[in-house]
């Protein structure tokens, strides 16, 4: 079956550089750039180098002098259900092409798409987290157009009532980039099913066909043109990332096109009430290039404006080209596309009731907002809050380790430093390493209260998070015992004065700094052990005494 | 030529029938006597338990009626031309596999409709069978699953015969729509089978088959019924699953049923009907065995329809209807006064309307649901240059000139600027009809029309006349904007052919009323007397 799909189906080169419809989706990512929820690995707080942060702030400051830039951003995320939309075929990101496909998904005659409810399910809880009124009866239409990669020649979606609208969403933005609370707002959320892929032949001679994703789940998060800057806009699809995450509706997952965002982009001089000319941007794949992107195209929008070449600032299509940092126009828009909306008839309308409202809204995890809000008074920084809150896992791993009575600022310190660099090495997410929350508790705890030192406790560290195991357990089993009997390390330094009397001569004759290296000399006898205000206290003592 | 029949003037009081109709009847359902061949003159009576009670006693097997079937449709095949593609090969293995199973003895080898011939139109997809909707585009497409309705046929036993012919697509009313053959009418060769499910009617009527499957966007089962002298169900929108039927106009859409007797039609609706979780708008609704108040003709009461309130639907009997039909139908309805009913004249206002807004709305989801033929996937692809070559010439070579009219018609009503003043307001013409009939089945039980306002007219004669050929579909597409069941039964002849042309009485109920439609069409079938629906091509041997 799937073979009949491979077909070649001949495009000519021209068509395709006209459309401009072809480009990879599957650019290696830059790097360099905080906006975080992005990876799920990336969970160690990163400096921004200054280079970028001058650039946006100059962006900010001199390019749009007078003017003032209008962003809206229409966001498609892939839902992780475990079927598509409206067949039993599952989806798996990178099988074999056509290997996921059935009559009703590849648009055969006769087939009828029946909705997974999983889909209305996952809609309900993200109109919820966005803060939207939902419909309690949607319906679903059909959206008509001609493309390979659309079996059916129409796309299922909803239009004129969405299963959720006029919502908003909070955020933070990075204390790098200034900070600060804004809130956007959401026009609308609605269900839709997401296209197939094509598949370009080197020569460019044939494209091919390939279905898997075809039918594919997906919710369309349309914002309000509330934001003003590239930061703004990247900070609102991050925090949509760790919205769609924390309630586990997607992976969220930008490289595999989980998460797309198409970006419009307008221009006007400060004071106008009309909008400008709008620009729709496409083909970023990370936070970071969304937010160059738009700072680039808000900069080239004013200085057509200053040029006096306003008139030059069309409706179009245009694609974020990462390798020369700019935005390049795909298609120019004529007039306004017809897609000859209509209510689907197979598919009766969607109906919900208060209680399956309430359910759903009962078994809703604490969103970002909230967790952020929540460490903000439990005296953490902002940086530490946004650290935290990144990363659902991570947020979850903190709050388990204060159960268990951790003190929330040094749990936070060892999160944020010792575990965050071991995960950013060794490219694991907190949950999959074999450090538990209780133990990291039991550290602190075996710190605070003078059984080990915090050197030790680095080692322990170590040692749980790669081997797994108990505090106890490796500091007996390595005898890491910390030694605060008096007398032992009087012992101890004793041995080291009466075997080194060259430089306790030195030492007496002023050198003082030697004090350092009896110290060392004491420690490496208790291998490390010894509790080192103790040591330092007894061994003064001695080296000073007649 | 014989001049037109009188239903009222031939009626014979079902109290005064001769009494070997009466035995034949109970013979069959009893399952006692010799079995009645297919071909038996006078009242209609049923193959299905005909064939089943041969199997049961072992009189017949299955290859004995199967060749029966098959050497019939050879020899009517070619002047008929009801199939497209015929299985027979496929359905003499069944046959005998299913001959083998009886006899080895096992328990389940005899389903309800065990070695019964089905006829399918070729737009409910067949597995491993070419299922091509009648349409170039599809020539050469062999699906990879069943049609619900197919499915549940094999599954009680059934052997797919064949592919019937159709207007492509299911859009046309004479057949004569189909991109691979002209159906003619088996009691004259120079007419039209009515259409779109021209080939099942036609097949059924020349006894090639012993039921069949049809789809009813408009009209398409009940006037086909008409023209070809069978009884034909369209059931209430959402009884059978429209999962495998390749969708014309998805809201009004029905699978349905001919058979050349009530019984039969029954039977296979028991069977197909019920919901499907593969369509969403299949009806959970309990489904009955339509064939359990099916009473026999020696069991009825005098007035079997005592207390029946039948409305005869007065804009049905107006002007543009043949003066035949209207007194065929005038003569049904003085049949069923005698039966025991009460039949008054009922008007329903918005009848008129229902025409352009059906047109309207079959054209809109038409212009959408055709959308997937476009080369890309299956089906006919032409090579080209470019993309939109490739769509432009794939449909332009593939699909025929009454479909791309109505795909356009529907693209025009659907595009932005005049959707309000086209789709949005035919759907609320749609409610009114809706409405208006409701209003009227409060009143009345069950409310009957001719299913066409005239017989069978000559090949030809209305291919260049679009509208006239829309016109003929006033009688039945209310009933499809309704989602509403309607029975048709033949009930009279009018004047043509070599022996006068069979009409059909539409009787419509309430939703999910089959029951009490196939009672009262049996009723009726079983005490009409001295008509035969038996065409006079198969007594030309």
């Amino acid at each position: 079956m799937a073979l009949t799909l491979l077909r070649g189906m001949r495009t000519p080169v021209s068509l395709r550089s006209n459309t401009g419809l072809f480009f990879n989706v599957l650019r290696p990512r830059l790097s360099h750039f905080t906006t975080r929820a992005e990876s799920a690995q990336a969970t160690e707080p990163k400096a921004v180098p200054k280079s970028i942060q001058l650039a946006t702030k100059e962006a900010a400051e001199q390019n749009t002098q007078g003017f003032e830039a209008i962003i809206g951003i229409e966001t498609h995320v892939q839902l992780s259900t475990v079927t598509k939309a409206f067949c039993s075929c599952p989806y798996d990101y990178g099988s074999q092409p056509n290997s996921t496909v059935c009559p009703t998904c590849m648009g055969h005659p006769g087939t009828l798409p029946v909705l997974n409810e999983r889909v209305v399910e996952c809609a309900v809880k993200l109109g919820l987290a966005l803060n939207c009124e939902i419909s309690m009866t949607s319906k679903f239409d059909r959206k008509q157009y001609f493309y390979p990669d659309l079996p059916k020649g129409y796309q299922i979606s909803q239009f004129d009532i969405p299963i959720a609208k006029k919502g908003y969403v909070d955020l933070d933005l990075p204390v790098e980039f200034g900070g600060g609370h804004r809130k956007f707002g959401i026009t609308r959320v609605h269900m839709e099913e997401d296209a197939g892929k094509l598949l370009h032949s080197e020569s460019g001679s044939y494209s091919q066909v390939d279905l898997n994703r075809a039918g594919v789940p997906l919710l369309e998060i349309v914002s309000e043109p509330d934001m003003r800057t590239g930061i703004e806009a990247a900070e609102y699809g991050a925090e949509l990332q760790r919205i769609v995450r924390y309630l586990g509706v997607s992976n969220g997952n930008m490289q595999e096109g989980s998460l797309r965002c198409d970006v419009n982009v307008s221009v006007r001089p400060v004071g106008q009430s009309e909008f400008g000319t709008k620009v729709e941007i496409k083909n970023m794949n990370s936070f970071s290039e969304i937010n160059r992107a738009i700072d680039y195209e808000i900069s080239r929008q004013i200085m057509l404006h200053k040029e006096g070449q306003a008139d030059q600032i069309v409706q179009e299509t245009r694609l974020w080209d990462e390798s020369s940092q700019k935005t390049f126009t795909m298609r120019k828009k004529e007039g306004l596309v017809n897609y000859r909306y209509f209510p689907e008839p197979d598919l009766p309308e969607v109906v919900l009731t208060t209680d399956y409202i309430d359910e759903i809204s009962k078994s809703m995890p604490e969103l970002p907002e909230a967790k952020r809000r929540r460490y903000e008074n439990m005296g953490l920084s902002m940086q530490d809050v946004l650290f935290l809150a990144n990363d659902d896992n991570v947020a979850h791993f903190f709050d388990s380790t204060l159960e268990y009575g951790a003190d929330a600022k040094l749990a936070c310190n060892w999160i944020m430093s010792d575990i965050a660099a071991y995960l950013k090495n060794e490219k694991l997410s907190i949950h999959e390493t074999k450090l538990t929350p209780l133990e990291l508790s039991e550290l602190i705890a075996s710190i605070k209260n003078g059984t080990i030192s915090g050197k030790i406790g680095k080692e322990i560290l170590f040692e749980l998070i790669a081997k797994g195991g108990t505090v106890k357990g490796v500091i007996e089993e390595k005898d890491l015992v910390q030694i605060a009997d008096p007398a032992a390390i009087e012992a101890m330094v004793d041995k080291v004065i009466a075997d080194n009397p060259k430089q306790l001569e030195e030492y007496r004759a002023g050198k003082t700094k030697l004090q350092g290296f009896f110290a060392g000399q004491v420690m490496k006898a208790s291998k490390g052990k010894a509790n080192p205000v103790l040591l330092n206290k007894i061994l003064g003592e001695k080296l000073n005494a007649k | 030529m014989p001049p037109p029949l009188q239903a009222h003037r031939l009626l014979i009081s079902h109290r005064r029938l001769p009494t070997p109709a009466r035995r034949r009847f109970t013979a069959v359902s009893s399952l006692q006597s010799a079995p009645a061949t297919t071909l038996a003159p006078g009242p209609a009576t049923s193959s299905i338990l005909s064939i089943r009670e041969s199997l049961l006693s072992g009189e017949r097997t299955a290859a004995d009626i199967t060749s029966e079937y098959l050497s019939r449709l050879r020899r009517t095949e070619p002047s008929v031309r009801s199939f497209i593609h015929v299985a027979d090969a496929a359905a003499e293995r069944e046959a005998e596999e299913l001959d083998r199973r009886i006899a080895s003895g096992e328990k389940d080898a005899v389903g309800p409709l065990a070695g019964v011939l089905v006829g399918v139109k070729d737009n409910l997809c067949t597995k491993n069978m070419p299922s091509t909707g009648g349409s170039r585009i599809l020539d050469g497409y062999r699906p990879a699953y069943d049609a619900t309705a197919v499915r549940r046929l094999r599954e009680a036993g059934a052997i797919v015969v064949g592919k019937t012919n159709l207007d492509e697509f299911g859009m046309g009313s004479t057949t004569e729509g189909s991109a691979f053959q002209v159906t003619t009418n088996p009691w004259d060769d120079s007419r039209v089978p009515g259409g779109s499910s021209g080939g099942s009617a036609s097949a059924v009527s020349a006894r090639q088959c012993v039921v069949s499957l049809g789809s009813d966007t408009g009209g398409s089962v009940r006037q086909p019924a008409s023209f070809c002298g069978v009884v034909g169900l369209k059931p209430t929108y959402g009884r059978v699953s429209r999962f495998g039927l390749m969708a014309y106009a998805s809201s009004l859409d029905v699978v349905g049923c001919f058979g050349s007797s009530v019984f039969d039609t029954a039977t296979i609706l028991s069977v197909v009907a019920g919901h499907d979780k593969m369509d969403s708008t299949s009806s959970s609704q309990d489904v009955p065995d339509y064939t359990s108040k099916l009473v026999s003709l020696d069991l009825l009461e005098s007035k079997p329809l005592n207390g029946l309130r039948i409305g005869i639907i007065q804009e049905t009997l107006g002007e543009g209807v043949d003066t035949g039909v209207v007194s065929s139908i005038k003569g049904a309805a003085s049949h069923l006064e005698q039966l025991g009913s009460v039949v008054d004249e009922v008007s329903l206002p918005s009848f008129s309307l229902g025409l352009p807004a059906y047109y309207i709305l079959a054209s809109s989801e038409a212009s959408s649901n055709l959308s997937r033929y476009d080369g890309i996937r299956y089906g006919r692809q032409v090579s080209a240059n470019d993309l939109n070559e490739i769509y432009g010439e794939s449909r332009a070579s593939g699909l025929g000139h009454e479909v791309k009219m109505r795909i356009l018609m529907g693209t025009y009503a659907l595009s932005a600027g005049y959707y309000d003043a086209y789709y949005k307001r035919a759907q609320q013409v749609r409610t009114l009809v809706k409405e208006s009939f409701k209003n009227a089945l409060e009143k009345y039980d069950i409310l009957i029309s001719p299913a066409a306002p005239s017989a069978a007219y000559k090949i030809g004669e209305k291919i260049n006349d679009p509208l006239a050929m829309y016109a003929g579909d006033i009688m039945t597409v209310n009933v499809n904007l309704a989602g509403l069941p309607a029975l048709v039964v033949p009930c009279g002849f009018v004047e043509g052919g070599p022996v006068g042309l069979p009409v059909g009485l539409q009787m419509i109920g309430s939703p999910f009323s089959e029951g009490s439609l196939l009672r009262v069409g049996h009723i009726f079938e079983q005490t009409l007397q001295n008509f035969s629906f038996v065409p006079p091509l198969l007594a030309e041997r």
